[in-house]
């Protein structure tokens, strides 16, 4: 059996990555991907603990977090396509007109 | 065995469907007047209101969700800046969103379900679908304007913040729950002491978990230094979802910190492990928050800007009574929430409805509103000098008692500082006074509020000046609050 440490080494890894996706990318997209992969990497460390505590409640609490990343995937993919109709582009230093 | 006492999420059930209903009904509203849709929402709220009174108190779905006086104190913080909120709201539904109203008062109410739903969770996966569901309509609306810059950028700026400090939170809340090996706040407490006792020390991963939550909260209360969305998001979405932001959703975040830290962590941390003392981290971001609050607002010339400023100078004062942590602390920072609730809403109100007749956001274009029209300048000058905190507004009591728990607790070189930044907030509170009473002003435009309006303004003026005056009941109940603490 694999030992939880690794799981848990990963999942530190694809937050750290996620982190600092949102924070050096400027495309609108690539930061939306990486927060979803912060998301996943919070995931699948609950899983692990999870699985190494034998308890239930973080299955319960994956499948809800899933379900809630699927919702705020919805509205922040539809607010991108907003802000592209608005300015033809998504790129993430153009939006500068509320920073007077 | 399973316990499912429906009775006591009655008001949310009824909300939810009453979101549905407010939908549903603009369906056919081309005959229909205007208005009909905003006052079906606020009278949905004011039922729920009546309903939360009928069916509280208990614990359901096996002690995720409960009723206790906590949860009902700040319920009625939502409800209220909900119903304010819905209620200054009729300008831009009859003008900018015509074609979109059930869906932007429906996404309210679903957020102020959410709201409720997060003060009442005492366990981790209801706290989180709770904090998410009031976020998530909340970017929705900040971008509602779909055809203006502005807005949709704000929209942008708030999701991208909000989704990002959410999986923040989320891993904190990961790791809390790999520790202790529970979602459940209250045996987390139990099993961090047991921790704590077995290894004598508390563990790294501890620590990141602590500062993890901290920052994913801080960011809904845009708390110095995760603060840097708030005046831009604040600026850029319609006023009233502006209004329903800075007190609402900070409302629900500061439950969310106080049942996490001072439910969950507070005795372990005072009496079991001195060295890791969360207090300390909160005091720090509280008196950045009222350092950079207070001196950024200084300089605004956007109304929206400057409240938005000052909401996070006001946000740093809270927080004054949460790190106190004791029964007047958390007395102390639900009473400050009531009163903020009034003043904000009231100061937003005045914001939106002049907004709405004048196109204007700039503070320079108060200037001569006393004469033009004197009780709609009056009611402005009761909500600033609330908001910055002088006897016999409702904010002094509230500053009064914050600082009162700070010193108890001995935070006192936060208090001091709270004092001193205050001095400094009267300064740009008091200029827009002037502006409205004493700067020759050429605004003849006589603003008149339209009916729902009017009476947001009134509720405002009447909570500020009422519960300055006689702030017994409602100490009472904020007291009773501290119950639930085991205080």
């Amino acid at each position: 059996m694999i030992p939880i440490a690794h799981y848990l080494i990963l999942g530190g890894l694809l937050f750290a990555i996620g982190a600092v996706g949102v924070i050096v990318s400027r495309n609108l997209i690539v930061m939306f991907m990486s927060i979803e992969l912060m998301l996943n990497a919070a995931n699948l460390a609950i899983i692990a603990f999870s699985r190494s505590l034998n308890l239930m409640d973080g299955h319960v609490f994956v499948f809800l977090i899933m379900a809630v990343a699927a919702a705020e995937a919805a509205v922040g993919l539809a607010i991108i396509i907003a802000i592209f109709r608005n300015r033809e582009t998504i790129n993430a230093d153009k939006f500068n007109l509320l920073r007077r | 065995m399973p316990d499912y006492n429906l009775r006591i999420i009655i008001p949310e059930i009824f909300l939810f469907c009453w979101a549905i209903v407010v939908i549903l009904s603009d369906l056919g509203s081309k005959r229909k007047s205007p208005q009909t849709i905003g006052y079906l929402t606020m009278a949905g709220i004011a039922v729920t209101g009546v309903l939360l009174y009928f069916f509280r108190g208990g614990i359901s779905f096996n002690n995720m969700f409960q009723s206790d006086t906590l949860a009902v104190f700040f319920k009625v913080i939502f409800l209220g800046s909900a119903f304010m909120a819905v209620g200054s709201s009729f300008g831009i539904t009859n003008e900018r969103i015509k074609n979109h109203r059930g869906e932007y008062y429906g996404l309210i109410l679903f957020s102020t379900v959410g709201m409720m739903f997060l003060s009442s969770s005492s366990e981790l996966i209801s706290l989180y679908i709770g904090l998410e569901l009031t976020t998530i309509p909340l970017f929705v609306l900040a971008a509602f304007y779909k055809d203006d810059k502005l807005s949709v950028e704000a929209g942008l700026k708030y999701f991208v913040v909000g989704a990002f400090s959410s999986a923040i939170l989320l891993y904190g809340l990961s790791l809390l729950y790999g520790l202790t090996a529970t979602t459940d706040i209250l045996t987390m407490k139990i099993n961090l002491a047991l921790l704590f006792l077995k290894f004598g020390k508390i563990g790294p991963g501890f620590i990141l978990a602590m500062v993890m939550i901290i920052a994913g909260i801080g960011f809904k209360l845009a708390l110095v230094p995760f603060h840097m969305w708030a005046p831009d998001v604040y600026q850029g979405a319609p006023t009233p979802i502006t209004a329903f932001l800075s007190v609402g959703s900070k409302a629900a975040g500061l439950v969310a910190l106080l049942r996490i830290f001072v439910n969950g962590l507070w005795s372990f941390a005072s009496d079991v492990m001195q060295p890791l003392d969360w207090g300390i981290i909160i005091a720090v971001l509280a008196s950045a928050a009222m350092i950079l609050g207070n001196i950024a607002a200084l300089r605004q010339t956007n109304i929206k800007r400057m409240l938005a400023f000052s909401s996070i100078a006001q946000i740093g004062y809270v927080m004054v009574g949460v790190v106190a942590a004791d029964e007047m602390g958390v007395t102390s920072a639900g009473f400050y929430m009531f009163i903020y609730l009034f003043a904000n809403m009231g100061a937003f109100a005045v914001a939106t409805v002049f907004g709405d007749q004048t196109g204007s956001d700039n503070i320079i274009s108060y200037a001569g509103l006393s004469q033009s029209s004197p009780l709609f300048a009056a009611g402005m000058a009761v909500f600033m000098l609330s908001l910055a905190g002088i006897p016999p507004m409702g904010g002094f009591a509230a500053k009064y008692m914050v600082f009162a728990a700070g010193i108890q607790a001995g935070y006192t070189w936060l208090v001091i500082l709270g004092l001193l930044t205050a001095v400094v907030s009267l300064y740009y509170y008091a200029n827009i006074i002037k502006t409205m009473y004493f700067a020759p002003g050429e605004s003849t435009i006589r603003i008149n509020p339209s009916f729902p309006a009017k009476l947001v303004l009134l509720l405002g003026v009447v909570g500020v000046i009422i519960f300055g005056i006689f702030p017994g009941p409602v100490l009472e109940f904020a007291r009773e609050t501290a119950g639930v603490f085991g205080f």
